[in-house]
């Protein structure tokens, strides 16, 4: 019979450590999520323990980890507002919890992406229905710099013809 | 017979021998990975959210612009199926391991012919799934892209202009698609050169693995190749990369195919032949060693050696002695030992059939 962890009273203490906090001993037992939430973090302490530290290493970005984080950083962990997933959670599962996820957690992605993927900007199938849209889209980005280059150069009639482009693409965008 | 009809039934098109090149590659496959916006996915939507999406699949079947392929086809809930059932469909490559043993609320629907399945709830909410016999990686592609297309007329995918097609698991992030061939390389191992090429095809964004076997073990010399990377390149792209190295793999089978022919062709004869007459008499037959024995059989027709014996036996075999297939046609639960008898029996039927 395992022991259940004290501080959720539901799943079984996994974790089982001795702290010495100014030569004061302390025994404590605790579940992984627990320990997780308290920031009882340590050096060492949560390599390779679990099956799904095992995978997120093996899927190389166990970028948690390896930063050590403390109780502050923790606390400003990112959480998916739809579907509740923390960073931290993601980075253990490797598993996204929905598609908003990838918007929370966008400024985070471009390195795991580009360490699977070797890239990180989608270049294949679009949706039929966005596709107008995020032609217009591309389209006006390759305009703006064109029109950035004829301004440089000064040469001002293209200048003025790509603006007017540029504008007609932005009305259609907002009708 | 009663194999005979068994036969018939648990034959799906992929296990038939056609198809370009087909004396290497086995088959081909293509699956995309597709999500329903605003619906958490599988791993944490609730039991309501899964049915909604199984709901949404029902409506978009029910459809006037459905495809031909598609008419007719019925979903399946996983549920409604026993464990051997799905370790059935599991063996005959027809739905995932993941959407068999894991997945809650999962449900597939296959085309007539089998060579389309379309897996809901499993790690994404869509899997497409197209598997065509022989070396036809475009015309799965072709087929899988036709049914999105048609998906996406009646459901709104999860889409973002950087990251592509949204999914649970980074890795097939972007496309969402899985491009892979089921190879048999005999030569290529006989003469130990494997090893020289696998390190390579890993190199250019590849994998290779056994797909009978654990490990770096590759029963029957069996193993599939497909694309990592599903971001920053086109569907096209990764198809035709994935298709380039193929046809190089499939040249050097061939060439040392042709090589062992020349320079042992007794040692192959009978090599090939004494795995014909084991496979053709034994009794009790493990599935290492059956997978083995077909493999050395399939070469042997493949460079006419046997005659007299079709080639899609070891595509059909190596199906059909996986323990859940055994079991089906024994109609009951059968031990390793048991397994083993009814493997050798089994064989023997299906190579007896074609000297009748």
């Amino acid at each position: 019979m395992s022991l259940l962890c004290p501080e959720c009273g539901k799943r079984p203490a996994t974790l089982h450590y001795t702290k010495i906090v100014n030569g004061e001993k302390t025994e404590a037992h605790l579940c992984e999520v627990c320990a997780q939430e308290k920031g009882e973090y340590m050096p060492g302490f949560d390599n390779g323990f679990s099956f799904h530290n095992l995978l997120s290493g093996l899927l190389n970005f166990d970028m948690v980890s390896s930063e050590s984080p403390n109780i502050a950083q923790q606390k400003t962990m990112p959480r998916c507002a739809t579907c509740g997933l923390t960073y931290n959670q993601f980075s253990k599962i490797g598993r996204f919890g929905c598609s908003d996820c990838f918007e929370t957690f966008r400024d985070r992605l471009d390195p795991l992406l580009r360490r699977i993927h070797g890239s990180t900007a989608h270049q294949g199938k679009i949706p039929e229905r966005t596709k107008g849209e995020l032609k217009i889209r591309r389209d006006l980005e390759k305009l703006r710099e064109q029109l950035a280059r004829s301004v440089e150069s000064e040469e001002f009639e293209e200048a003025a013809q790509l603006r007017d482009q540029i504008r007609s693409l932005q009305e259609q965008l907002s009708e | 017979m009663s194999l005979n009809h068994f036969l018939e039934n648990a034959m799906s098109e992929w296990m038939r021998v056609k198809g370009a090149d087909s004396d290497v590659i086995f088959s081909s496959r293509v699956r995309i990975a597709r999500n329903l916006a605003h619906i958490p996915f599988p791993m944490l939507s609730t039991a309501s959210q899964s049915e909604e999406v199984i709901h949404l699949i029902e409506e978009a079947l029910t459809k006037d612009d459905i495809p031909e392929i598609l008419e007719n086809a019925e979903l399946i809930q996983m549920a409604d199926l026993t464990d051997l059932q799905k370790r059935v469909l599991v063996e005959k490559h027809l739905i995932s391991p993941h959407l068999a043993e894991e997945s809650t609320s999962g449900a597939v629907l296959f085309s007539q012919d089998e060579s389309v399945s379309i897996m809901v709830n499993e790690e994404d909410h869509i899997r497409i799934q197209c598997l065509f016999p022989g070396f036809q990686l475009e015309k799965a592609w072709k087929l899988a892209s036709q049914i999105d297309d048609w998906l996406e007329k009646h459901v709104s995918f999860a889409f973002d202009e950087q990251c592509g097609y949204l999914t649970s698991c980074p890795t097939n992030v972007g496309t969402g698609i899985r491009a892979s061939v089921m190879i048999h390389l005999p030569a290529l191992a006989l003469t130990q050169q494997l090893n020289r090429f696998i390190p390579a095809i890993t190199q250019v964004g590849l994998a290779v693995r056994g797909i009978y076997g654990e490990g770096s073990e590759a029963l029957g010399n069996l193993y599939q190749v497909s694309n990592q990377v599903t971001l920053g390149q086109s569907e096209e792209e990764i198809i035709n990369k994935l298709q380039g190295v193929v046809r190089q793999m499939i040249d050097h089978e061939k060439q040392a195919r042709e090589r062992l022919l020349g320079m042992s062709p007794i040692q192959l004869e009978d090599r090939v032949t004494r795995s014909f007459g084991i496979l053709a008499h034994a009794r009790i037959i493990d599935s290492k060693e059956a997978m083995k024995r077909l493999s050395d059989v399939r070469l042997g027709i493949d460079l006419d050696l046997l005659t007299g014996v079709p080639s899609s036996v070891m595509n059909e075999l190596m199906v059909l002695i996986q323990p859940g297939f055994l079991q089906q046609y024994a109609g009951e639960k059968l031990g390793a030992e048991e397994r083993d008898i009814r493997r050798a029996e089994l064989i023997r039927e299906r190579l007896g059939m074609e000297r009748d």
